[in-house]
Protein backbone atom coordinates (compact mmCIF):
# COMPACT_ATOMS: atom_id res chain seq x y z
CA UNK A 1 0.00 0.00 0.00
CA UNK A 2 2.73 2.37 1.12
CA UNK A 3 4.61 1.75 -2.11
CA UNK A 4 1.57 2.52 -4.21
CA UNK A 5 0.89 5.85 -2.51
CA UNK A 6 4.54 6.80 -2.93
CA UNK A 7 4.19 6.18 -6.62
CA UNK A 8 1.08 8.26 -6.77
CA UNK A 9 2.81 11.07 -4.92
CA UNK A 10 5.70 10.90 -7.32
CA UNK A 11 3.36 11.03 -10.24
CA UNK A 12 1.61 14.08 -8.88
CA UNK A 13 4.91 15.74 -8.11
CA UNK A 14 6.24 14.96 -11.56
CA UNK A 15 3.11 16.43 -13.06
CA UNK A 16 3.42 19.65 -11.13
CA UNK A 17 7.12 19.84 -12.00
CA UNK A 18 6.32 19.38 -15.69
CA UNK A 19 3.70 22.09 -15.46
CA UNK A 20 6.15 24.52 -13.96
CA UNK A 21 8.66 23.82 -16.70
CA UNK A 22 5.94 24.20 -19.29
CA UNK A 23 4.87 27.57 -17.87
CA UNK A 24 8.42 28.80 -17.38
CA UNK A 25 8.05 28.88 -13.61
CA UNK A 26 11.49 28.54 -12.06
CA UNK A 27 12.37 25.52 -9.94
CA UNK A 28 13.58 26.46 -6.46
CA UNK A 29 15.87 24.29 -4.26
CA UNK A 30 13.05 23.21 -1.93
CA UNK A 31 10.81 22.13 -4.84
CA UNK A 32 10.51 18.51 -5.82
CA UNK A 33 12.51 17.64 -8.94
CA UNK A 34 13.23 14.44 -10.87
CA UNK A 35 16.40 12.64 -9.81
CA UNK A 36 17.87 12.94 -13.30
CA UNK A 37 17.15 16.67 -13.46
CA UNK A 38 19.01 17.17 -10.19
CA UNK A 39 21.90 15.02 -11.38
CA UNK A 40 22.15 16.86 -14.67
CA UNK A 41 22.18 20.21 -12.92
CA UNK A 42 24.81 19.15 -10.42
CA UNK A 43 26.96 17.92 -13.26
CA UNK A 44 26.50 21.03 -15.34
CA UNK A 45 26.80 23.64 -12.59
CA UNK A 46 29.80 22.03 -10.92
CA UNK A 47 31.49 21.60 -14.29
CA UNK A 48 30.83 25.25 -14.93
CA UNK A 49 32.26 26.20 -11.51
CA UNK A 50 35.36 24.08 -12.10
CA UNK A 51 35.84 25.79 -15.46
CA UNK A 52 35.85 29.20 -13.78
CA UNK A 53 38.46 28.04 -11.29
CA UNK A 54 40.74 26.21 -13.71
CA UNK A 55 40.20 29.13 -16.08
CA UNK A 56 42.03 31.37 -13.63
CA UNK A 57 45.29 29.57 -14.40
CA UNK A 58 46.02 30.39 -18.05
CA UNK A 59 45.40 34.09 -17.48
CA UNK A 60 46.95 34.09 -14.04
CA UNK A 61 50.06 33.02 -15.90
CA UNK A 62 50.50 36.57 -17.28
CA UNK A 63 49.65 38.65 -14.22
CA UNK A 64 53.25 39.13 -13.13
CA UNK A 65 54.28 39.97 -16.71
CA UNK A 66 51.48 42.36 -17.68
CA UNK A 67 53.02 45.19 -19.74
CA UNK A 68 51.57 48.20 -17.90
CA UNK A 69 50.27 48.79 -14.39
CA UNK A 70 46.81 49.52 -15.72
CA UNK A 71 46.70 46.26 -17.71
CA UNK A 72 48.05 44.42 -14.70
CA UNK A 73 45.25 45.69 -12.47
CA UNK A 74 42.61 44.89 -15.07
CA UNK A 75 43.97 41.37 -15.49
CA UNK A 76 44.19 40.70 -11.75
CA UNK A 77 40.63 41.95 -11.30
CA UNK A 78 39.48 39.78 -14.17
CA UNK A 79 41.03 36.62 -12.81
CA UNK A 80 39.57 37.51 -9.43
CA UNK A 81 36.12 37.86 -11.05
CA UNK A 82 36.48 34.31 -12.32
CA UNK A 83 37.12 33.16 -8.74
CA UNK A 84 33.92 34.98 -7.79
CA UNK A 85 32.05 33.19 -10.57
CA UNK A 86 33.34 29.87 -9.32
CA UNK A 87 32.16 30.77 -5.85
CA UNK A 88 28.58 31.70 -6.91
CA UNK A 89 28.35 28.55 -8.96
CA UNK A 90 29.60 26.26 -6.20
CA UNK A 91 26.99 27.88 -3.95
CA UNK A 92 24.28 27.32 -6.57
CA UNK A 93 25.30 23.67 -6.86
CA UNK A 94 25.28 23.29 -3.08
CA UNK A 95 21.54 24.05 -3.08
CA UNK A 96 21.17 20.69 -4.85
CA UNK A 97 22.64 18.80 -1.91
CA UNK A 98 26.26 18.41 -2.81
CA UNK A 99 29.08 19.98 -0.81
CA UNK A 100 31.92 22.06 -2.15
CA UNK A 101 34.34 19.48 -0.73
CA UNK A 102 32.66 16.73 -2.76
CA UNK A 103 32.82 18.83 -5.91
CA UNK A 104 36.47 19.72 -5.32
CA UNK A 105 37.26 16.08 -4.78
CA UNK A 106 35.56 15.23 -8.10
CA UNK A 107 37.63 17.85 -9.90
CA UNK A 108 40.92 16.80 -8.36
CA UNK A 109 40.34 13.10 -8.90
CA UNK A 110 39.62 13.79 -12.58
CA UNK A 111 36.05 12.53 -12.27
CA UNK A 112 34.54 15.92 -13.03
CA UNK A 113 35.31 17.76 -16.23
CA UNK A 114 36.00 21.42 -16.88
CA UNK A 115 35.99 23.39 -20.08
CA UNK A 116 38.70 22.00 -22.39
CA UNK A 117 39.71 25.44 -23.59
CA UNK A 118 41.72 25.98 -20.43
CA UNK A 119 44.04 23.14 -21.38
CA UNK A 120 45.63 25.37 -24.00
CA UNK A 121 48.72 27.39 -23.09
CA UNK A 122 48.98 31.19 -22.89
CA UNK A 123 52.14 31.88 -24.86
CA UNK A 124 52.13 35.63 -25.29
CA UNK A 125 50.54 38.76 -23.88
CA UNK A 126 48.20 38.80 -26.86
CA UNK A 127 46.63 35.63 -25.49
CA UNK A 128 45.10 37.80 -22.74
CA UNK A 129 43.35 39.67 -25.51
CA UNK A 130 42.34 36.57 -27.45
CA UNK A 131 41.00 34.84 -24.35
CA UNK A 132 38.97 37.87 -23.35
CA UNK A 133 37.58 38.37 -26.81
CA UNK A 134 37.04 34.75 -27.87
CA UNK A 135 36.81 32.65 -24.72
CA UNK A 136 34.83 35.10 -22.62
CA UNK A 137 32.91 35.93 -25.79
CA UNK A 138 31.96 32.29 -26.28
CA UNK A 139 31.13 32.02 -22.59
CA UNK A 140 28.72 34.94 -22.89
CA UNK A 141 26.91 33.37 -25.82
CA UNK A 142 26.66 30.11 -23.91
CA UNK A 143 25.59 31.82 -20.72
CA UNK A 144 23.09 34.49 -21.74
CA UNK A 145 20.42 31.84 -22.35
CA UNK A 146 21.33 30.32 -18.98
CA UNK A 147 20.04 33.49 -17.28
CA UNK A 148 16.62 32.02 -18.15
CA UNK A 149 17.48 28.44 -17.27
CA UNK A 150 14.79 26.58 -15.34
CA UNK A 151 16.67 26.15 -12.07
CA UNK A 152 16.36 29.44 -10.18
CA UNK A 153 19.68 29.64 -8.25
CA UNK A 154 21.61 28.82 -11.43
CA UNK A 155 19.69 31.45 -13.40
CA UNK A 156 20.27 34.08 -10.70
CA UNK A 157 24.00 33.31 -10.58
CA UNK A 158 24.23 33.62 -14.34
CA UNK A 159 22.72 37.09 -14.38
CA UNK A 160 25.53 38.43 -12.21
CA UNK A 161 28.17 36.45 -14.06
CA UNK A 162 27.08 37.56 -17.53
CA UNK A 163 27.45 41.22 -16.64
CA UNK A 164 31.07 40.67 -15.67
CA UNK A 165 31.80 38.45 -18.66
CA UNK A 166 30.83 41.21 -21.03
CA UNK A 167 33.35 43.50 -19.33
CA UNK A 168 35.96 40.80 -19.81
CA UNK A 169 35.16 40.50 -23.45
CA UNK A 170 35.47 44.24 -24.01
CA UNK A 171 38.76 44.35 -22.12
CA UNK A 172 40.12 41.47 -24.20
CA UNK A 173 39.03 43.11 -27.40
CA UNK A 174 40.70 46.33 -26.26
CA UNK A 175 44.00 44.49 -25.73
CA UNK A 176 43.83 43.12 -29.27
CA UNK A 177 42.80 46.47 -30.70
CA UNK A 178 45.77 48.18 -29.06
CA UNK A 179 48.13 45.50 -30.36
CA UNK A 180 46.62 45.62 -33.84
CA UNK A 181 47.34 49.35 -34.00
CA UNK A 182 50.83 48.93 -32.58
CA UNK A 183 54.15 47.81 -34.03
CA UNK A 184 54.45 45.07 -36.63
CA UNK A 185 55.62 42.71 -33.91
CA UNK A 186 52.60 43.50 -31.77
CA UNK A 187 50.24 42.99 -34.69
CA UNK A 188 51.85 39.63 -35.43
CA UNK A 189 51.52 38.71 -31.76
CA UNK A 190 47.79 39.47 -31.90
CA UNK A 191 47.26 37.50 -35.10
CA UNK A 192 49.16 34.52 -33.72
CA UNK A 193 46.99 34.52 -30.60
CA UNK A 194 43.80 34.56 -32.67
CA UNK A 195 45.17 31.74 -34.82
CA UNK A 196 45.73 29.59 -31.78
CA UNK A 197 42.51 30.41 -29.88
CA UNK A 198 39.97 30.49 -32.70
CA UNK A 199 39.29 26.79 -33.23
CA UNK A 200 39.39 25.80 -29.56
CA UNK A 201 36.86 28.60 -28.93
CA UNK A 202 34.48 27.09 -31.46
CA UNK A 203 34.83 23.78 -29.65
CA UNK A 204 33.68 25.43 -26.41
CA UNK A 205 30.07 25.02 -27.55
CA UNK A 206 30.44 21.27 -27.35
CA UNK A 207 30.05 18.52 -29.96
CA UNK A 208 27.74 18.98 -32.94
CA UNK A 209 24.03 18.51 -32.22
CA UNK A 210 23.88 15.07 -33.80
CA UNK A 211 26.58 13.85 -31.40
CA UNK A 212 25.45 15.65 -28.27
CA UNK A 213 23.74 13.05 -26.10
CA UNK A 214 22.20 15.36 -23.47
CA UNK A 215 20.91 18.14 -25.67
CA UNK A 216 17.36 16.91 -26.26
CA UNK A 217 16.54 16.16 -22.63
CA UNK A 218 18.21 19.38 -21.45
CA UNK A 219 16.17 21.42 -23.90
CA UNK A 220 13.01 19.70 -22.67
CA UNK A 221 13.87 20.61 -19.11
CA UNK A 222 14.69 24.13 -20.26
CA UNK A 223 18.12 23.85 -18.70
CA UNK A 224 19.37 24.55 -22.20
CA UNK A 225 17.57 26.93 -24.53
CA UNK A 226 19.58 26.60 -27.74
CA UNK A 227 21.55 23.74 -29.26
CA UNK A 228 25.34 23.68 -29.43
CA UNK A 229 25.34 24.34 -33.16
CA UNK A 230 22.92 27.26 -32.86
CA UNK A 231 25.12 28.91 -30.25
CA UNK A 232 28.28 28.22 -32.23
CA UNK A 233 26.76 29.89 -35.29
CA UNK A 234 25.86 32.97 -33.26
CA UNK A 235 29.44 33.17 -32.04
CA UNK A 236 30.92 32.86 -35.53
CA UNK A 237 28.58 35.56 -36.81
CA UNK A 238 29.58 37.89 -34.00
CA UNK A 239 33.33 37.35 -34.35
CA UNK A 240 33.38 37.51 -38.14
CA UNK A 241 32.17 41.10 -37.88
CA UNK A 242 34.26 42.16 -34.91
CA UNK A 243 37.51 40.90 -36.43
CA UNK A 244 37.11 43.50 -39.19
CA UNK A 245 37.49 46.26 -36.61
CA UNK A 246 40.77 44.69 -35.57
CA UNK A 247 42.01 44.47 -39.12
CA UNK A 248 43.10 40.91 -38.35
CA UNK A 249 42.05 37.57 -39.78
CA UNK A 250 40.09 34.61 -38.52
CA UNK A 251 42.17 31.55 -39.49
CA UNK A 252 39.48 29.89 -41.59
CA UNK A 253 39.63 30.06 -45.42
CA UNK A 254 36.02 28.84 -45.58
CA UNK A 255 34.63 31.65 -43.50
CA UNK A 256 32.24 33.69 -45.64
CA UNK A 257 28.86 35.32 -45.50
CA UNK A 258 26.02 33.16 -46.78
CA UNK A 259 23.26 35.43 -48.00
CA UNK A 260 20.73 32.62 -48.20
CA UNK A 261 21.23 31.38 -44.65
CA UNK A 262 21.76 34.85 -43.24
CA UNK A 263 24.81 33.49 -41.44
CA UNK A 264 28.52 33.05 -41.95
CA UNK A 265 29.60 29.64 -43.24
CA UNK A 266 32.69 28.22 -41.65
CA UNK A 267 35.09 25.33 -42.15
CA UNK A 268 35.10 21.92 -40.48
CA UNK A 269 36.13 21.68 -36.84
CA UNK A 270 38.79 19.18 -35.87
CA UNK A 271 36.76 17.10 -33.43
CA UNK A 272 39.60 14.61 -33.00
CA UNK A 273 41.57 17.36 -31.37
CA UNK A 274 38.60 18.22 -29.15
CA UNK A 275 38.13 14.64 -27.93
CA UNK A 276 41.84 14.28 -27.37
CA UNK A 277 41.91 17.33 -25.14
CA UNK A 278 38.83 16.08 -23.29
CA UNK A 279 40.60 12.78 -22.74
CA UNK A 280 43.55 14.53 -21.16
CA UNK A 281 45.89 14.89 -24.11
CA UNK A 282 45.73 18.66 -24.43
CA UNK A 283 48.90 20.69 -24.15
CA UNK A 284 48.28 21.71 -20.51
CA UNK A 285 45.88 19.17 -18.97
CA UNK A 286 48.55 17.88 -16.64
CA UNK A 287 49.80 21.32 -15.64
CA UNK A 288 46.30 22.61 -14.90
CA UNK A 289 45.38 19.65 -12.72
CA UNK A 290 48.77 19.71 -11.01
CA UNK A 291 48.28 23.39 -10.15
CA UNK A 292 44.83 22.76 -8.66
CA UNK A 293 46.07 19.76 -6.70
CA UNK A 294 49.05 21.71 -5.40
CA UNK A 295 46.88 24.62 -4.27
CA UNK A 296 44.57 22.17 -2.53
CA UNK A 297 47.33 20.24 -0.82
CA UNK A 298 49.34 23.32 0.15
CA UNK A 299 46.16 24.76 1.61
CA UNK A 300 45.36 21.70 3.71
CA UNK A 301 47.17 22.88 6.85
CA UNK A 302 45.66 26.35 6.47
CA UNK A 303 42.11 25.02 6.34
CA UNK A 304 42.82 22.68 9.24
CA UNK A 305 44.18 25.55 11.33
CA UNK A 306 41.17 27.74 10.54
CA UNK A 307 38.81 24.97 11.59
CA UNK A 308 40.70 24.26 14.77
CA UNK A 309 40.85 27.93 15.66
CA UNK A 310 37.10 28.28 15.08
CA UNK A 311 36.53 25.32 17.38
CA UNK A 312 38.74 26.83 20.07
CA UNK A 313 37.09 30.18 19.69
CA UNK A 314 33.65 28.67 20.16
CA UNK A 315 34.89 26.89 23.28
CA UNK A 316 36.60 30.01 24.65
CA UNK A 317 40.01 28.33 24.43
CA UNK A 318 41.95 30.70 22.19
CA UNK A 319 45.18 32.38 23.24
CA UNK A 320 46.25 29.60 25.58
CA UNK A 321 49.56 28.20 24.55
CA UNK A 322 49.46 25.55 27.29
CA UNK A 323 46.27 24.12 25.86
CA UNK A 324 48.00 23.23 22.65
CA UNK A 325 50.35 20.77 24.24
CA UNK A 326 47.50 18.85 25.80
CA UNK A 327 45.15 18.75 22.81
CA UNK A 328 47.76 17.51 20.37
CA UNK A 329 45.94 15.41 17.84
CA UNK B 1 61.64 71.65 0.62
CA UNK B 2 64.01 69.85 -1.71
CA UNK B 3 61.97 68.32 -4.53
CA UNK B 4 64.33 65.41 -5.04
CA UNK B 5 63.69 64.27 -1.47
CA UNK B 6 60.00 64.22 -2.26
CA UNK B 7 60.51 62.22 -5.44
CA UNK B 8 62.77 59.74 -3.65
CA UNK B 9 60.26 59.42 -0.87
CA UNK B 10 57.43 58.85 -3.37
CA UNK B 11 59.54 56.11 -4.96
CA UNK B 12 59.97 54.46 -1.59
CA UNK B 13 56.21 54.45 -1.08
CA UNK B 14 55.38 53.43 -4.64
CA UNK B 15 58.06 50.77 -5.08
CA UNK B 16 57.26 49.14 -1.75
CA UNK B 17 53.56 48.91 -2.53
CA UNK B 18 54.12 47.75 -6.10
CA UNK B 19 56.51 44.97 -5.18
CA UNK B 20 54.22 43.93 -2.34
CA UNK B 21 51.29 43.74 -4.76
CA UNK B 22 53.36 42.00 -7.42
CA UNK B 23 54.34 39.30 -4.95
CA UNK B 24 50.80 38.89 -3.62
CA UNK B 25 49.43 38.55 -7.14
CA UNK B 26 51.44 35.35 -7.42
CA UNK B 27 48.77 33.84 -5.13
CA UNK B 28 45.90 34.60 -7.51
CA UNK B 29 44.45 31.26 -8.56
CA UNK B 30 46.53 29.32 -6.04
CA UNK B 31 45.06 30.27 -2.65
CA UNK B 32 44.18 27.73 0.05
CA UNK B 33 40.46 28.42 -0.36
CA UNK B 34 38.44 30.37 -2.85
CA UNK B 35 37.31 33.11 -0.46
CA UNK B 36 40.88 33.75 0.63
CA UNK B 37 42.17 33.66 -2.93
CA UNK B 38 39.76 36.51 -3.56
CA UNK B 39 40.78 38.33 -0.37
CA UNK B 40 44.53 38.23 -0.99
CA UNK B 41 43.94 39.28 -4.58
CA UNK B 42 42.06 42.30 -3.25
CA UNK B 43 45.03 43.26 -1.15
CA UNK B 44 47.27 42.87 -4.17
CA UNK B 45 44.99 45.16 -6.16
CA UNK B 46 44.87 47.70 -3.33
CA UNK B 47 48.63 47.89 -2.96
CA UNK B 48 49.28 48.13 -6.70
CA UNK B 49 46.58 50.79 -6.83
CA UNK B 50 48.35 52.77 -4.11
CA UNK B 51 51.64 52.40 -5.95
CA UNK B 52 50.03 53.81 -9.08
CA UNK B 53 48.84 56.93 -7.27
CA UNK B 54 52.32 57.59 -5.94
CA UNK B 55 53.98 56.92 -9.31
CA UNK B 56 51.49 59.16 -11.07
CA UNK B 57 52.16 61.94 -8.62
CA UNK B 58 55.93 61.54 -8.98
CA UNK B 59 55.59 61.49 -12.78
CA UNK B 60 53.51 64.67 -12.76
CA UNK B 61 56.07 66.47 -10.63
CA UNK B 62 59.02 65.27 -12.67
CA UNK B 63 57.32 66.35 -15.88
CA UNK B 64 56.42 69.69 -14.39
CA UNK B 65 60.01 70.27 -13.47
CA UNK B 66 61.47 69.20 -16.82
CA UNK B 67 58.74 70.68 -18.96
CA UNK B 68 58.45 67.35 -20.80
CA UNK B 69 55.79 64.70 -20.56
CA UNK B 70 58.00 61.66 -20.89
CA UNK B 71 57.67 60.26 -17.38
CA UNK B 72 54.67 58.05 -16.65
CA UNK B 73 53.70 55.56 -13.98
CA UNK B 74 54.89 52.89 -16.38
CA UNK B 75 58.31 54.36 -17.17
CA UNK B 76 58.87 54.55 -13.42
CA UNK B 77 57.74 51.00 -12.75
CA UNK B 78 59.06 49.29 -15.86
CA UNK B 79 62.20 51.13 -16.88
CA UNK B 80 64.16 51.45 -13.66
CA UNK B 81 66.64 48.78 -12.63
CA UNK B 82 66.96 47.13 -9.23
CA UNK B 83 69.48 49.60 -7.83
CA UNK B 84 67.03 52.42 -8.55
CA UNK B 85 64.19 50.68 -6.74
CA UNK B 86 63.73 51.93 -3.18
CA UNK B 87 61.32 49.36 -1.79
CA UNK B 88 61.72 47.72 1.58
CA UNK B 89 63.52 44.39 1.51
CA UNK B 90 60.58 42.83 3.36
CA UNK B 91 58.23 43.09 0.39
CA UNK B 92 60.54 41.48 -2.15
CA UNK B 93 61.05 38.29 -0.15
CA UNK B 94 59.40 35.19 -1.59
CA UNK B 95 55.83 34.48 -0.50
CA UNK B 96 56.76 31.14 1.01
CA UNK B 97 53.74 29.34 2.42
CA UNK B 98 50.43 30.99 3.27
CA UNK B 99 51.63 31.70 6.80
CA UNK B 100 54.77 33.50 5.67
CA UNK B 101 52.77 35.60 3.23
CA UNK B 102 50.22 36.46 5.91
CA UNK B 103 52.94 37.53 8.29
CA UNK B 104 54.58 39.67 5.60
CA UNK B 105 51.27 41.45 4.99
CA UNK B 106 50.72 41.74 8.73
CA UNK B 107 54.04 43.50 9.41
CA UNK B 108 53.74 45.74 6.40
CA UNK B 109 50.07 46.67 6.82
CA UNK B 110 50.48 47.64 10.47
CA UNK B 111 53.36 49.90 9.51
CA UNK B 112 51.47 51.33 6.51
CA UNK B 113 48.52 52.15 8.71
CA UNK B 114 50.67 54.23 11.08
CA UNK B 115 52.51 55.89 8.18
CA UNK B 116 49.35 56.75 6.28
CA UNK B 117 47.77 58.15 9.42
CA UNK B 118 50.72 60.52 9.70
CA UNK B 119 50.89 61.26 5.99
CA UNK B 120 47.19 62.05 5.71
CA UNK B 121 48.05 65.14 7.72
CA UNK B 122 51.08 65.98 5.57
CA UNK B 123 51.73 69.54 4.42
CA UNK B 124 51.95 68.10 0.90
CA UNK B 125 48.24 68.07 0.11
CA UNK B 126 48.50 65.60 -2.76
CA UNK B 127 50.40 63.06 -0.70
CA UNK B 128 47.97 63.62 2.15
CA UNK B 129 45.07 62.91 -0.21
CA UNK B 130 46.51 59.62 -1.42
CA UNK B 131 47.39 58.58 2.11
CA UNK B 132 43.93 59.17 3.49
CA UNK B 133 42.35 57.23 0.63
CA UNK B 134 44.82 54.38 1.13
CA UNK B 135 44.24 54.37 4.85
CA UNK B 136 40.79 52.84 4.51
CA UNK B 137 42.18 50.01 2.43
CA UNK B 138 45.07 49.41 4.76
CA UNK B 139 42.78 49.19 7.76
CA UNK B 140 41.21 46.17 6.11
CA UNK B 141 44.64 44.66 5.41
CA UNK B 142 45.47 45.11 9.07
CA UNK B 143 42.37 43.41 10.36
CA UNK B 144 42.42 40.62 7.77
CA UNK B 145 46.07 39.76 8.35
CA UNK B 146 45.75 40.07 12.13
CA UNK B 147 42.86 37.60 12.13
CA UNK B 148 44.92 35.18 10.10
CA UNK B 149 47.97 35.55 12.34
CA UNK B 150 45.79 34.58 15.31
CA UNK B 151 44.15 31.72 13.44
CA UNK B 152 47.43 30.26 12.28
CA UNK B 153 49.49 30.98 15.39
CA UNK B 154 46.84 29.54 17.66
CA UNK B 155 45.37 26.95 15.26
CA UNK B 156 46.98 23.53 15.04
CA UNK B 157 50.44 22.48 16.15
CA UNK B 158 51.53 22.46 12.51
CA UNK B 159 50.26 25.96 11.83
CA UNK B 160 51.87 27.20 15.03
CA UNK B 161 55.21 25.70 14.01
CA UNK B 162 54.98 27.15 10.53
CA UNK B 163 54.23 30.59 11.94
CA UNK B 164 57.16 30.34 14.31
CA UNK B 165 59.41 29.60 11.35
CA UNK B 166 57.95 32.44 9.30
CA UNK B 167 58.45 34.80 12.22
CA UNK B 168 62.11 33.83 12.50
CA UNK B 169 62.58 34.35 8.79
CA UNK B 170 60.78 37.67 8.42
CA UNK B 171 61.56 39.42 11.68
CA UNK B 172 65.09 40.52 10.64
CA UNK B 173 63.51 42.43 7.74
CA UNK B 174 61.14 44.48 9.91
CA UNK B 175 63.76 46.82 11.35
CA UNK B 176 64.30 48.59 8.03
CA UNK B 177 60.81 50.07 8.24
CA UNK B 178 61.96 52.24 11.14
CA UNK B 179 65.40 53.28 9.98
CA UNK B 180 64.81 56.35 7.82
CA UNK B 181 66.88 56.96 4.71
CA UNK B 182 68.32 60.46 4.43
CA UNK B 183 65.77 61.54 1.80
CA UNK B 184 63.00 60.12 3.96
CA UNK B 185 64.13 62.06 6.99
CA UNK B 186 64.48 65.19 4.89
CA UNK B 187 61.05 64.84 3.38
CA UNK B 188 59.37 64.22 6.68
CA UNK B 189 61.39 67.13 8.15
CA UNK B 190 61.36 65.42 11.47
CA UNK B 191 57.58 65.73 11.41
CA UNK B 192 57.57 62.71 13.60
CA UNK B 193 59.93 60.43 15.35
CA UNK B 194 60.74 57.04 13.89
CA UNK B 195 61.26 55.76 17.41
CA UNK B 196 57.68 56.65 18.28
CA UNK B 197 56.51 55.05 15.03
CA UNK B 198 58.43 51.90 15.84
CA UNK B 199 57.04 51.76 19.37
CA UNK B 200 53.50 52.20 18.11
CA UNK B 201 54.03 49.38 15.60
CA UNK B 202 55.67 47.12 18.15
CA UNK B 203 52.83 47.59 20.63
CA UNK B 204 50.20 46.59 18.06
CA UNK B 205 52.17 43.75 16.51
CA UNK B 206 53.42 42.20 19.71
CA UNK B 207 49.93 42.33 21.23
CA UNK B 208 48.52 40.29 18.37
CA UNK B 209 51.48 37.91 18.21
CA UNK B 210 51.00 37.20 21.92
CA UNK B 211 47.31 36.56 21.37
CA UNK B 212 48.38 34.21 18.60
CA UNK B 213 50.56 32.39 21.16
CA UNK B 214 53.66 33.33 19.18
CA UNK B 215 56.67 34.71 20.97
CA UNK B 216 58.51 37.80 19.83
CA UNK B 217 62.07 37.23 18.61
CA UNK B 218 64.79 38.72 20.81
CA UNK B 219 65.07 42.51 20.83
CA UNK B 220 68.70 42.38 19.69
CA UNK B 221 67.95 40.40 16.50
CA UNK B 222 70.15 41.59 13.62
CA UNK B 223 68.17 43.72 11.17
CA UNK B 224 68.83 43.87 7.41
CA UNK B 225 68.70 47.20 5.62
CA UNK B 226 69.54 48.52 2.17
CA UNK B 227 66.31 48.47 0.19
CA UNK B 228 65.56 52.13 0.73
CA UNK B 229 68.85 53.10 -0.88
CA UNK B 230 68.73 50.54 -3.69
CA UNK B 231 70.80 47.72 -2.23
CA UNK B 232 68.46 44.76 -2.50
CA UNK B 233 68.29 41.02 -2.03
CA UNK B 234 68.87 38.77 -5.04
CA UNK B 235 65.13 38.33 -5.34
CA UNK B 236 64.36 41.78 -6.69
CA UNK B 237 66.30 41.26 -9.93
CA UNK B 238 64.10 38.29 -10.79
CA UNK B 239 60.92 40.12 -9.89
CA UNK B 240 61.86 42.97 -12.21
CA UNK B 241 63.06 40.67 -14.99
CA UNK B 242 59.63 39.08 -15.03
CA UNK B 243 57.61 42.22 -14.48
CA UNK B 244 59.47 44.38 -17.00
CA UNK B 245 59.99 41.78 -19.71
CA UNK B 246 57.52 43.11 -22.29
CA UNK B 247 58.52 46.74 -21.89
CA UNK B 248 62.16 45.79 -22.24
CA UNK B 249 61.72 43.37 -25.16
CA UNK B 250 59.49 45.72 -27.16
CA UNK B 251 60.57 49.21 -26.17
CA UNK B 252 58.43 52.22 -26.87
CA UNK B 253 55.18 50.39 -27.58
CA UNK B 254 51.63 51.11 -26.48
CA UNK B 255 49.98 48.23 -24.67
FE1 LIG C 1 33.70 33.65 -15.63
FE1 LIG D 1 35.33 35.93 -17.70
Amino acid sequence: MRKLSDNMDTEALQKSFDEKIEKDIKIEPKDWMPVEYRKTLIRQISQHAHSEIVGMLPEGNWITRAPTLRRKCILIAKVQDEAGHGLYLYCAAETLNITREEMTEQLLSGKAKYSSIFNYPTLSWADMGAIGWLVDGAAIINQIPLCRTSYAPYARGMVRICKEESFHQRQGFDILLTLSRGSAEQKAMAQDAINRWWWPSLMMFGPPDNESPHTIQNMKWKIKRFTNDELRQKFVDMCAQQVEVLGLQIPDPDLKWNEERGHYDFGPINWDEFWNVVKGNGPCNKERMAARIKAHEDGEWVRAAALEYARKEAAGLTGKQSEKATIKK
Amino acid sequence: MNESNTIDYLMLLADSSLIMGQRLSEWTGHGPMLEQDIAITNISLDTIGQARYFYQLAAARLNEKSGNADVTEDTLAYLRDAHQYKNLLLVELPNGDWGQTILKIFFYAHRQKLMYEKLSGSADAEIAGIASKALKEVEYHVSWSSDWVKRLGDGTQESHDRMTKALEYLWPYTGEMFVPATYEKNFLENEFSFDVLKQGWLDKVSGILTEATLSLPPADTYMHTGGKTGVHTEYLGYILAEMQFLQRAYPGCEW
